[in-house]
Protein backbone atom coordinates (compact mmCIF):
# COMPACT_ATOMS: atom_id res chain seq x y z
CA UNK A 1 0.00 0.00 0.00
CA UNK A 2 3.02 2.31 0.77
CA UNK A 3 4.78 1.89 -2.52
CA UNK A 4 0.94 3.22 -4.22
CA UNK A 5 0.69 5.85 -1.97
CA UNK A 6 4.34 7.27 -2.93
CA UNK A 7 3.66 6.41 -6.80
CA UNK A 8 1.44 9.46 -6.53
CA UNK A 9 4.51 11.51 -6.03
CA UNK A 10 5.27 11.35 -8.84
CA UNK A 11 3.59 14.32 -11.66
CA UNK A 12 3.30 11.22 -14.39
CA UNK A 13 1.75 8.68 -12.36
CA UNK A 14 -0.95 11.46 -10.86
CA UNK A 15 -1.47 12.72 -14.32
CA UNK A 16 -2.14 8.71 -14.79
CA UNK A 17 -4.85 8.71 -12.60
CA UNK A 18 -6.58 11.85 -13.84
CA UNK A 19 -6.58 10.34 -16.81
CA UNK A 20 -8.25 7.15 -15.74
CA UNK A 21 -10.41 8.77 -13.86
CA UNK A 22 -11.92 11.52 -16.35
CA UNK A 23 -11.67 8.44 -19.11
CA UNK A 24 -13.87 6.64 -17.18
CA UNK A 25 -16.65 9.37 -17.23
CA UNK A 26 -16.85 10.16 -20.73
CA UNK A 27 -16.34 6.64 -22.22
CA UNK A 28 -18.86 5.13 -19.61
CA UNK A 29 -21.35 7.34 -19.87
CA UNK A 30 -21.00 7.52 -23.83
CA UNK A 31 -20.73 3.80 -24.14
CA UNK A 32 -23.69 3.42 -22.19
CA UNK A 33 -24.95 5.20 -25.16
CA UNK A 34 -23.60 3.35 -27.58
CA UNK A 35 -24.63 0.16 -26.56
CA UNK A 36 -28.03 0.74 -25.56
CA UNK A 37 -28.60 2.02 -29.15
CA UNK A 38 -26.36 -0.94 -30.37
CA UNK A 39 -24.17 1.37 -32.24
CA UNK A 40 -20.71 -0.52 -31.41
CA UNK A 41 -19.99 -0.92 -35.00
CA UNK A 42 -20.13 2.77 -36.04
CA UNK A 43 -18.28 3.37 -32.95
CA UNK A 44 -15.52 1.41 -34.24
CA UNK A 45 -14.95 2.51 -37.68
CA UNK A 46 -15.01 6.35 -36.22
CA UNK A 47 -12.07 5.15 -34.16
CA UNK A 48 -10.18 4.15 -36.34
CA UNK A 49 -11.22 6.18 -39.69
CA UNK A 50 -9.32 8.82 -36.89
CA UNK A 51 -6.63 7.10 -37.75
CA UNK A 52 -6.53 9.21 -41.05
CA UNK A 53 -6.40 11.96 -39.35
CA UNK A 54 -3.33 11.36 -37.01
CA UNK A 55 -1.25 10.32 -40.22
CA UNK A 56 -2.00 13.85 -41.69
CA UNK A 57 -1.18 15.66 -38.30
CA UNK A 58 2.24 14.55 -38.28
CA UNK A 59 2.72 14.80 -42.02
CA UNK A 60 1.53 18.63 -41.82
CA UNK A 61 3.76 18.75 -38.06
CA UNK A 62 -0.09 19.53 -36.46
CA UNK A 63 -0.97 17.85 -32.86
CA UNK A 64 -2.65 14.50 -33.81
CA UNK A 65 -5.41 14.83 -32.20
CA UNK A 66 -6.41 17.51 -33.77
CA UNK A 67 -6.33 16.08 -36.83
CA UNK A 68 -8.15 12.83 -35.33
CA UNK A 69 -10.98 15.01 -34.33
CA UNK A 70 -11.52 16.29 -37.70
CA UNK A 71 -11.52 13.18 -39.63
CA UNK A 72 -13.95 11.03 -36.80
CA UNK A 73 -16.39 13.60 -36.99
CA UNK A 74 -16.44 13.62 -40.61
CA UNK A 75 -16.68 10.13 -40.65
CA UNK A 76 -19.21 9.71 -38.20
CA UNK A 77 -21.13 12.27 -40.53
CA UNK A 78 -19.98 10.34 -43.76
CA UNK A 79 -21.22 6.81 -42.35
CA UNK A 80 -25.28 8.41 -41.87
CA UNK A 81 -24.48 10.42 -45.18
CA UNK A 82 -23.68 7.05 -47.36
CA UNK A 83 -26.47 4.87 -45.96
CA UNK A 84 -29.14 7.27 -46.03
CA UNK A 85 -28.36 9.55 -49.21
CA UNK A 86 -26.37 6.90 -51.16
CA UNK A 87 -28.19 3.99 -50.42
CA UNK A 88 -25.10 1.97 -49.02
CA UNK A 89 -25.80 -0.60 -46.88
CA UNK A 90 -25.02 0.66 -43.04
CA UNK A 91 -22.50 -1.40 -42.26
CA UNK A 92 -20.67 -1.42 -46.01
CA UNK A 93 -20.54 2.42 -45.56
CA UNK A 94 -18.65 1.61 -42.09
CA UNK A 95 -16.28 -0.35 -43.08
CA UNK A 96 -15.55 1.88 -46.24
CA UNK A 97 -14.80 4.57 -43.75
CA UNK A 98 -13.03 2.73 -41.07
CA UNK A 99 -10.59 1.04 -44.20
CA UNK A 100 -10.23 4.77 -45.64
CA UNK A 101 -9.20 6.22 -42.81
CA UNK A 102 -6.27 3.84 -42.10
CA UNK A 103 -5.28 3.97 -45.28
CA UNK A 104 -4.61 7.51 -45.21
CA UNK A 105 -2.92 7.53 -42.11
CA UNK A 106 -0.70 5.24 -43.34
CA UNK A 107 -0.16 6.69 -46.45
CA UNK A 108 0.63 9.89 -44.15
CA UNK A 109 2.98 8.18 -41.92
CA UNK A 110 5.14 7.12 -44.50
CA UNK A 111 5.39 10.76 -46.43
CA UNK A 112 6.55 11.52 -43.23
CA UNK A 113 10.20 12.33 -43.52
CA UNK A 114 12.10 10.37 -40.42
CA UNK A 115 10.54 8.43 -38.09
CA UNK A 116 7.55 8.86 -36.62
CA UNK A 117 8.13 9.54 -32.55
CA UNK A 118 4.82 8.27 -30.37
CA UNK A 119 3.05 6.66 -33.81
CA UNK A 120 2.47 3.13 -30.76
CA UNK A 121 0.74 5.46 -28.27
CA UNK A 122 -1.60 6.22 -30.75
CA UNK A 123 -1.98 3.01 -31.40
CA UNK A 124 -1.90 1.07 -28.72
CA UNK A 125 -2.20 3.85 -25.80
CA UNK A 126 -0.01 5.09 -23.39
CA UNK A 127 -1.59 6.77 -20.40
CA UNK A 128 1.72 7.28 -18.26
CA UNK A 129 2.94 9.81 -20.84
CA UNK A 130 -0.41 11.81 -20.87
CA UNK A 131 -0.01 15.61 -20.82
CA UNK A 132 -1.60 17.67 -18.37
CA UNK A 133 -2.57 20.16 -21.83
CA UNK A 134 -4.37 16.48 -22.56
CA UNK A 135 -6.06 16.40 -19.23
CA UNK A 136 -7.46 19.72 -19.32
CA UNK A 137 -8.85 18.58 -22.66
CA UNK A 138 -10.27 15.34 -21.21
CA UNK A 139 -11.85 17.70 -18.07
CA UNK A 140 -13.68 19.56 -20.26
CA UNK A 141 -15.09 17.44 -22.50
CA UNK A 142 -16.55 15.21 -19.00
CA UNK A 143 -18.02 17.99 -17.47
CA UNK A 144 -19.99 18.88 -20.99
CA UNK A 145 -20.97 15.07 -21.02
CA UNK A 146 -21.91 15.14 -17.57
CA UNK A 147 -23.94 18.09 -18.40
CA UNK A 148 -25.26 17.12 -21.13
CA UNK A 149 -27.21 14.21 -20.30
CA UNK A 150 -28.07 15.32 -17.16
CA UNK A 151 -30.05 18.45 -18.77
CA UNK A 152 -31.31 16.12 -21.51
CA UNK A 153 -31.44 12.76 -20.23
CA UNK A 154 -35.11 11.77 -20.82
CA UNK A 155 -34.40 13.27 -24.40
CA UNK A 156 -31.76 11.58 -24.86
CA UNK A 157 -33.38 8.38 -23.05
CA UNK A 158 -36.46 8.60 -25.49
CA UNK A 159 -34.58 9.20 -28.66
CA UNK A 160 -33.00 6.36 -28.75
CA UNK A 161 -35.08 3.52 -27.14
CA UNK A 162 -38.05 4.78 -29.66
CA UNK A 163 -36.87 7.20 -32.18
CA UNK A 164 -40.30 6.73 -34.49
CA UNK A 165 -41.85 7.82 -31.60
CA UNK A 166 -40.08 10.58 -30.65
CA UNK A 167 -40.54 11.95 -33.87
CA UNK A 168 -44.08 11.38 -33.50
CA UNK A 169 -43.46 13.18 -30.00
CA UNK A 170 -42.13 16.32 -31.61
CA UNK A 171 -38.65 15.78 -30.39
CA UNK A 172 -36.17 16.84 -32.14
CA UNK A 173 -34.48 13.57 -32.99
CA UNK A 174 -31.86 14.26 -35.67
CA UNK A 175 -30.29 17.32 -33.82
CA UNK A 176 -29.63 14.95 -31.01
CA UNK A 177 -28.61 12.48 -33.08
CA UNK A 178 -25.99 14.86 -34.60
CA UNK A 179 -25.36 15.75 -31.12
CA UNK A 180 -24.57 12.98 -29.63
CA UNK A 181 -22.49 11.54 -32.79
CA UNK A 182 -20.33 14.65 -32.10
CA UNK A 183 -19.89 13.77 -28.27
CA UNK A 184 -18.99 10.36 -29.52
CA UNK A 185 -16.64 11.11 -32.03
CA UNK A 186 -15.06 13.38 -29.27
CA UNK A 187 -15.15 11.03 -26.81
CA UNK A 188 -12.98 8.66 -28.72
CA UNK A 189 -10.58 11.24 -29.94
CA UNK A 190 -9.61 12.87 -26.61
CA UNK A 191 -9.15 9.12 -25.06
CA UNK A 192 -7.25 7.46 -27.45
CA UNK A 193 -4.32 8.22 -25.42
CA UNK A 194 -5.31 6.80 -22.62
CA UNK A 195 -5.80 2.81 -24.32
CA UNK A 196 -5.13 3.70 -28.26
CA UNK A 197 -7.37 3.51 -31.39
CA UNK A 198 -6.81 -0.54 -31.13
CA UNK A 199 -8.19 -0.74 -28.16
CA UNK A 200 -10.46 1.87 -27.51
CA UNK A 201 -14.17 0.46 -28.37
CA UNK A 202 -13.44 -1.74 -25.11
CA UNK A 203 -13.72 0.91 -23.09
CA UNK A 204 -16.92 2.02 -24.29
CA UNK A 205 -18.16 -1.43 -24.27
CA UNK A 206 -17.02 -3.46 -21.76
CA UNK A 207 -17.88 -1.66 -18.29
CA UNK A 208 -21.08 -1.37 -19.64
CA UNK A 209 -21.65 -5.09 -20.22
CA UNK A 210 -20.33 -5.45 -17.00
CA UNK A 211 -23.14 -2.78 -15.44
CA UNK A 212 -26.20 -4.07 -17.29
CA UNK A 213 -25.32 -7.86 -16.01
CA UNK A 214 -26.34 -5.73 -12.51
CA UNK A 215 -29.14 -3.12 -14.07
CA UNK A 216 -31.65 -3.04 -16.73
CA UNK A 217 -32.23 0.67 -16.33
CA UNK A 218 -30.04 3.16 -18.24
CA UNK A 219 -29.14 6.01 -16.04
CA UNK A 220 -27.77 3.14 -13.41
CA UNK A 221 -26.01 1.59 -16.56
CA UNK A 222 -24.27 5.14 -16.56
CA UNK A 223 -23.20 5.25 -13.31
CA UNK A 224 -22.40 1.51 -12.54
CA UNK A 225 -19.77 1.90 -16.53
CA UNK A 226 -18.59 4.19 -14.81
CA UNK A 227 -17.34 3.09 -11.62
CA UNK A 228 -16.38 -0.12 -13.55
CA UNK A 229 -14.51 1.72 -16.04
CA UNK A 230 -12.47 3.76 -13.59
CA UNK A 231 -11.87 0.60 -11.22
CA UNK A 232 -10.58 -1.14 -14.14
CA UNK A 233 -8.80 1.44 -15.50
CA UNK A 234 -6.67 1.90 -11.96
CA UNK A 235 -5.97 -1.46 -11.50
CA UNK A 236 -5.01 -2.22 -14.63
CA UNK A 237 -2.68 1.03 -14.48
CA UNK A 238 -1.18 -0.44 -11.01
CA UNK A 239 -0.13 -4.16 -12.63
CA UNK A 240 0.46 -2.77 -15.80
CA UNK A 241 3.18 -0.36 -13.67
CA UNK A 242 4.65 -2.88 -11.21
CA UNK A 243 4.81 -5.94 -14.14
CA UNK A 244 6.31 -3.52 -16.70
CA UNK A 245 3.92 -4.43 -19.17
CA UNK A 246 2.01 -2.09 -21.69
CA UNK A 247 -0.58 0.05 -20.06
CA UNK A 248 -3.50 -0.03 -22.81
CA UNK A 249 -3.54 -3.57 -22.90
CA UNK A 250 -3.24 -4.11 -19.32
CA UNK A 251 -6.41 -2.07 -18.67
CA UNK A 252 -8.53 -3.89 -20.98
CA UNK A 253 -7.65 -7.33 -19.75
CA UNK A 254 -8.82 -5.78 -16.17
CA UNK A 255 -12.38 -4.74 -17.66
CA UNK A 256 -12.45 -8.12 -19.33
CA UNK A 257 -11.87 -10.06 -15.86
CA UNK A 258 -13.80 -7.50 -13.56
CA UNK A 259 -16.52 -8.42 -16.30
CA UNK A 260 -16.32 -12.06 -15.53
CA UNK A 261 -15.92 -11.86 -11.98
CA UNK A 262 -19.16 -9.94 -12.09
CA UNK A 263 -21.13 -12.50 -14.14
CA UNK A 264 -19.72 -15.36 -11.99
CA UNK A 265 -20.87 -13.71 -8.82
CA UNK A 266 -24.09 -13.14 -10.41
CA UNK A 267 -24.38 -16.61 -11.88
CA UNK A 268 -23.47 -18.09 -8.48
CA UNK A 269 -26.11 -15.84 -6.72
CA UNK A 270 -28.73 -14.74 -9.19
CA UNK A 271 -31.37 -12.93 -6.41
CA UNK A 272 -28.64 -10.30 -6.06
CA UNK B 1 -68.86 14.86 -35.35
CA UNK B 2 -65.41 16.62 -35.39
CA UNK B 3 -63.39 15.82 -38.79
CA UNK B 4 -60.04 14.73 -37.22
CA UNK B 5 -57.94 14.85 -40.63
CA UNK B 6 -58.07 13.84 -43.78
CA UNK B 7 -55.73 12.68 -46.68
CA UNK B 8 -56.80 13.61 -50.22
CA UNK B 9 -55.15 12.16 -53.51
CA UNK B 10 -52.08 11.25 -51.49
CA UNK B 11 -49.63 8.98 -52.87
CA UNK B 12 -46.58 8.13 -50.74
CA UNK B 13 -43.91 5.27 -50.12
CA UNK B 14 -40.34 5.02 -49.72
CA UNK B 15 -37.57 7.25 -52.18
CA UNK B 16 -38.80 6.44 -55.53
CA UNK B 17 -40.82 3.16 -54.73
CA UNK B 18 -44.70 4.36 -54.36
CA UNK B 19 -46.50 2.08 -52.03
CA UNK B 20 -49.58 4.21 -51.69
CA UNK B 21 -51.51 5.52 -54.80
CA UNK B 22 -54.34 8.20 -54.63
CA UNK B 23 -55.60 7.73 -51.31
CA UNK B 24 -58.46 9.89 -50.08
CA UNK B 25 -59.80 9.18 -46.60
CA UNK B 26 -60.96 11.29 -43.24
CA UNK B 27 -60.89 10.21 -40.12
CA UNK B 28 -64.11 11.89 -37.06
CA UNK B 29 -64.15 12.05 -33.86
CA UNK B 30 -65.65 8.46 -32.71
CA UNK B 31 -64.53 6.50 -35.28
CA UNK B 32 -63.09 2.79 -34.53
CA UNK B 33 -61.88 2.25 -37.77
CA UNK B 34 -60.18 -1.28 -38.24
CA UNK B 35 -57.67 -1.34 -41.07
CA UNK B 36 -57.16 -4.10 -43.01
CA UNK B 37 -55.12 -5.49 -46.35
CA UNK B 38 -52.30 -7.71 -47.40
CA UNK B 39 -48.58 -7.60 -46.48
CA UNK B 40 -47.30 -4.85 -48.33
CA UNK B 41 -50.59 -3.09 -49.43
CA UNK B 42 -49.18 -0.19 -47.28
CA UNK B 43 -51.49 -0.48 -44.15
CA UNK B 44 -48.00 0.69 -41.60
CA UNK B 45 -47.17 2.98 -44.59
CA UNK B 46 -50.06 5.00 -44.68
CA UNK B 47 -50.28 5.35 -40.36
CA UNK B 48 -46.62 6.46 -40.84
CA UNK B 49 -47.72 9.27 -43.49
CA UNK B 50 -50.67 10.22 -40.85
CA UNK B 51 -48.00 10.30 -37.93
CA UNK B 52 -45.33 12.26 -39.95
CA UNK B 53 -42.70 9.44 -40.12
CA UNK B 54 -43.39 9.55 -43.92
CA UNK B 55 -43.79 12.59 -46.19
CA UNK B 56 -46.28 12.55 -48.88
CA UNK B 57 -45.15 12.41 -52.24
CA UNK B 58 -48.00 14.22 -53.70
CA UNK B 59 -51.30 14.90 -52.64
CA UNK B 60 -52.48 16.94 -49.33
CA UNK B 61 -52.72 15.70 -45.55
CA UNK B 62 -54.55 17.96 -43.54
CA UNK B 63 -54.23 17.31 -39.94
CA UNK B 64 -56.64 19.31 -37.53
CA UNK B 65 -55.82 17.79 -34.33
CA UNK B 66 -52.35 18.69 -32.94
CA UNK B 67 -49.49 16.03 -33.33
CA UNK B 68 -48.92 15.78 -29.99
CA UNK B 69 -52.81 14.64 -29.50
CA UNK B 70 -52.04 11.48 -31.51
CA UNK B 71 -51.31 8.52 -29.57
CA UNK B 72 -49.21 5.62 -31.32
CA UNK B 73 -48.55 1.93 -30.42
CA UNK B 74 -45.91 0.73 -33.29
CA UNK B 75 -45.80 -3.06 -34.00
CA UNK B 76 -43.16 -4.35 -31.48
CA UNK B 77 -40.95 -5.81 -33.51
CA UNK B 78 -40.02 -2.58 -34.47
CA UNK B 79 -38.97 -2.51 -30.33
CA UNK B 80 -35.37 -3.42 -28.75
CA UNK B 81 -36.22 -5.47 -26.26
CA UNK B 82 -33.14 -5.04 -24.30
CA UNK B 83 -32.79 -1.50 -23.99
CA UNK B 84 -32.17 -0.71 -20.59
CA UNK B 85 -35.42 0.95 -19.72
CA UNK B 86 -37.81 0.47 -16.98
CA UNK B 87 -41.61 0.30 -17.78
CA UNK B 88 -42.02 3.33 -15.79
CA UNK B 89 -39.72 5.68 -17.99
CA UNK B 90 -41.89 4.00 -21.05
CA UNK B 91 -44.99 4.94 -20.09
CA UNK B 92 -43.35 8.49 -19.31
CA UNK B 93 -42.03 9.01 -22.58
CA UNK B 94 -45.74 9.19 -23.93
CA UNK B 95 -45.61 13.03 -22.58
CA UNK B 96 -42.12 13.57 -24.57
CA UNK B 97 -43.05 16.50 -25.75
CA UNK B 98 -42.40 18.26 -22.04
CA UNK B 99 -39.08 16.07 -21.47
CA UNK B 100 -36.67 19.17 -22.55
CA UNK B 101 -35.19 19.87 -19.61
CA UNK B 102 -37.21 17.77 -17.50
CA UNK B 103 -34.51 16.87 -15.49
CA UNK B 104 -34.93 20.54 -13.82
CA UNK B 105 -38.75 19.97 -12.46
CA UNK B 106 -39.99 16.90 -10.67
CA UNK B 107 -42.94 16.48 -12.70
CA UNK B 108 -44.98 14.75 -10.05
CA UNK B 109 -48.22 15.07 -12.34
CA UNK B 110 -46.87 13.34 -15.15
CA UNK B 111 -45.37 10.65 -13.38
CA UNK B 112 -48.89 9.86 -11.43
CA UNK B 113 -50.92 9.90 -14.60
CA UNK B 114 -48.50 6.72 -15.46
CA UNK B 115 -48.50 4.91 -12.11
CA UNK B 116 -52.64 5.71 -12.90
CA UNK B 117 -52.60 4.20 -15.80
CA UNK B 118 -50.33 1.37 -15.05
CA UNK B 119 -52.84 0.46 -12.54
CA UNK B 120 -55.48 0.99 -14.79
CA UNK B 121 -54.28 -1.51 -16.85
CA UNK B 122 -53.21 -3.86 -13.95
CA UNK B 123 -49.58 -3.60 -13.91
CA UNK B 124 -48.41 -1.51 -11.26
CA UNK B 125 -46.56 -4.12 -10.17
CA UNK B 126 -44.43 -4.72 -12.78
CA UNK B 127 -43.94 -0.56 -13.19
CA UNK B 128 -39.60 -0.72 -12.64
CA UNK B 129 -39.13 -4.23 -14.38
CA UNK B 130 -37.19 -3.98 -17.71
CA UNK B 131 -38.93 -4.03 -20.99
CA UNK B 132 -36.90 -7.10 -21.63
CA UNK B 133 -38.34 -8.73 -18.94
CA UNK B 134 -42.20 -8.28 -20.15
CA UNK B 135 -44.37 -11.08 -21.65
CA UNK B 136 -45.85 -10.07 -24.76
CA UNK B 137 -49.27 -9.13 -23.33
CA UNK B 138 -47.61 -7.14 -20.48
CA UNK B 139 -45.30 -5.51 -23.00
CA UNK B 140 -48.47 -4.75 -25.74
CA UNK B 141 -50.14 -2.74 -22.56
CA UNK B 142 -47.27 -1.08 -21.44
CA UNK B 143 -46.70 0.10 -25.18
CA UNK B 144 -51.01 0.98 -24.89
CA UNK B 145 -50.12 2.91 -21.57
CA UNK B 146 -47.77 5.46 -23.40
CA UNK B 147 -50.20 6.04 -26.30
CA UNK B 148 -52.05 6.86 -24.00
CA UNK B 149 -50.12 9.41 -22.05
CA UNK B 150 -51.26 12.30 -23.57
CA UNK B 151 -55.47 11.86 -23.82
CA UNK B 152 -54.77 11.46 -27.57
CA UNK B 153 -57.95 12.47 -29.29
CA UNK B 154 -56.63 10.17 -31.97
CA UNK B 155 -54.91 6.66 -30.92
CA UNK B 156 -53.41 4.42 -34.00
CA UNK B 157 -52.62 1.35 -33.14
CA UNK B 158 -49.89 -1.39 -35.52
CA UNK B 159 -51.19 -4.68 -35.20
CA UNK B 160 -51.52 -4.90 -30.82
CA UNK B 161 -52.31 -8.52 -30.97
CA UNK B 162 -48.66 -9.81 -32.19
CA UNK B 163 -47.51 -12.10 -29.59
CA UNK B 164 -49.94 -11.97 -27.31
CA UNK B 165 -52.38 -14.68 -25.91
CA UNK B 166 -55.76 -14.87 -26.79
CA UNK B 167 -57.04 -14.18 -23.30
CA UNK B 168 -55.28 -10.78 -23.88
CA UNK B 169 -56.38 -10.10 -27.23
CA UNK B 170 -60.06 -10.27 -26.01
CA UNK B 171 -59.81 -7.77 -23.05
CA UNK B 172 -57.50 -5.62 -25.63
CA UNK B 173 -60.17 -5.03 -28.29
CA UNK B 174 -62.84 -4.80 -25.05
CA UNK B 175 -60.43 -2.21 -23.81
CA UNK B 176 -60.36 0.07 -26.97
CA UNK B 177 -64.31 -0.37 -27.35
CA UNK B 178 -64.34 1.11 -23.56
CA UNK B 179 -61.54 3.67 -25.45
CA UNK B 180 -63.31 4.55 -28.01
CA UNK B 181 -66.22 6.67 -25.91
CA UNK B 182 -63.33 9.40 -25.57
CA UNK B 183 -60.95 8.97 -28.37
CA UNK B 184 -61.20 7.80 -32.17
CA UNK B 185 -59.29 4.85 -33.40
CA UNK B 186 -57.23 3.62 -36.20
CA UNK B 187 -56.24 -0.11 -35.65
CA UNK B 188 -54.00 -2.14 -38.17
CA UNK B 189 -54.76 -5.85 -38.25
CA UNK B 190 -54.12 -9.26 -40.21
CA UNK B 191 -56.66 -10.43 -38.64
CA UNK B 192 -59.91 -9.22 -40.47
CA UNK B 193 -62.46 -11.73 -38.79
CA UNK B 194 -61.71 -10.81 -35.13
CA UNK B 195 -61.36 -7.21 -35.01
CA UNK B 196 -64.23 -6.98 -37.41
CA UNK B 197 -66.35 -7.59 -34.29
CA UNK B 198 -65.25 -4.52 -32.50
CA UNK B 199 -64.60 -1.97 -34.72
CA UNK B 200 -67.42 0.43 -36.67
CA UNK B 201 -65.87 0.39 -39.89
CA UNK B 202 -63.20 -0.96 -42.24
CA UNK B 203 -60.87 0.43 -44.48
CA UNK B 204 -58.85 -1.96 -47.19
CA UNK B 205 -55.82 -0.79 -47.74
CA UNK B 206 -53.86 -2.25 -50.72
CA UNK B 207 -51.83 0.27 -52.55
CA UNK B 208 -55.05 2.78 -52.38
CA UNK B 209 -57.33 2.87 -49.46
CA UNK B 210 -61.42 1.88 -49.69
CA UNK B 211 -63.14 2.57 -46.58
CA UNK B 212 -66.16 0.29 -45.88
CA UNK B 213 -68.88 2.14 -44.26
CA UNK B 214 -69.84 -0.91 -41.89
CA UNK B 215 -67.85 -3.51 -39.64
CA UNK B 216 -69.21 -6.25 -42.36
CA UNK B 217 -67.25 -7.35 -44.99
CA UNK B 218 -67.98 -10.29 -47.39
CA UNK B 219 -64.83 -12.11 -49.44
CA UNK B 220 -66.31 -10.52 -52.34
CA UNK B 221 -66.66 -7.15 -51.49
CA UNK B 222 -62.61 -7.76 -50.75
CA UNK B 223 -62.31 -8.94 -53.99
CA UNK B 224 -63.77 -6.55 -55.76
CA UNK B 225 -61.88 -4.11 -53.58
CA UNK B 226 -58.89 -5.86 -54.93
CA UNK B 227 -58.27 -7.09 -51.40
CA UNK B 228 -56.86 -10.49 -51.11
CA UNK B 229 -57.72 -11.18 -47.88
CA UNK B 230 -59.26 -15.13 -46.71
CA UNK B 231 -61.75 -13.89 -43.75
CA UNK B 232 -60.25 -16.66 -40.97
CA UNK B 233 -60.04 -16.47 -37.26
CA UNK B 234 -58.46 -18.74 -34.65
CA UNK B 235 -58.95 -19.67 -31.12
CA UNK B 236 -61.59 -18.46 -29.07
CA UNK B 237 -62.07 -15.39 -30.09
CA UNK B 238 -65.41 -13.93 -30.25
CA UNK B 239 -65.78 -12.91 -33.60
CA UNK B 240 -68.35 -12.46 -36.99
CA UNK B 241 -68.76 -14.50 -39.49
CA UNK B 242 -69.13 -12.53 -41.88
CA UNK B 243 -70.29 -14.69 -45.16
CA UNK B 244 -73.41 -16.12 -44.43
CA UNK B 245 -74.75 -13.82 -42.11
CA UNK B 246 -76.30 -10.62 -41.75
CA UNK B 247 -76.16 -9.85 -38.35
CA UNK B 248 -73.23 -10.08 -35.88
CA UNK B 249 -73.56 -13.67 -34.61
CA UNK B 250 -71.12 -14.54 -31.65
CA UNK B 251 -69.05 -17.68 -32.36
CA UNK B 252 -66.57 -19.24 -30.75
CA UNK B 253 -64.68 -21.93 -32.96
CA UNK B 254 -61.68 -23.60 -33.00
CA UNK B 255 -59.97 -24.11 -36.81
Amino acid sequence: MGTIIELFSYDFFVNAFWASLLAAISCGIVGTYIVSRRIVFISGGITHASFGGIGMGYYMGINPLIGAGIFSILSGMGIQLFSSKGKVREDSSIAIWWSLGMAIGIIFVYMTPGYAPNLMSYLFGSILTVSSAELWLMAALSAIIVLFFTLFYRTILYVAFDEDFARTSDLPVDLFNYLLMILISLTIVLNIRVVGIILILSLLTIPQATANVLTREFSRMMVYSVVFAFLASFIGLLISYFADIPSGATIIFTQVVLFGLVKLIFVLHPSR
Amino acid sequence: MKKLLELKDLSAGYDKNIVLENVSFEVFSGDFIGIIGPNGGGKTTLIKTILGLIKPASGEMNMLISKTNIGYLPQVNQIDKRFPISVIDVVRSGKANSALFSSFHKNTAEKEKAEALLAEMGISHIRNKAIGELSGGQMQRVFLCRALMNQPELLILDEPSTYVDNNFEGELYLKLKELNEQMAILLISHDVGTISFFVKTIACVNRTVHHHPSNIISEEQLASYNCPLQIITHGNIPHTVLKQHDEHEHHGHNH
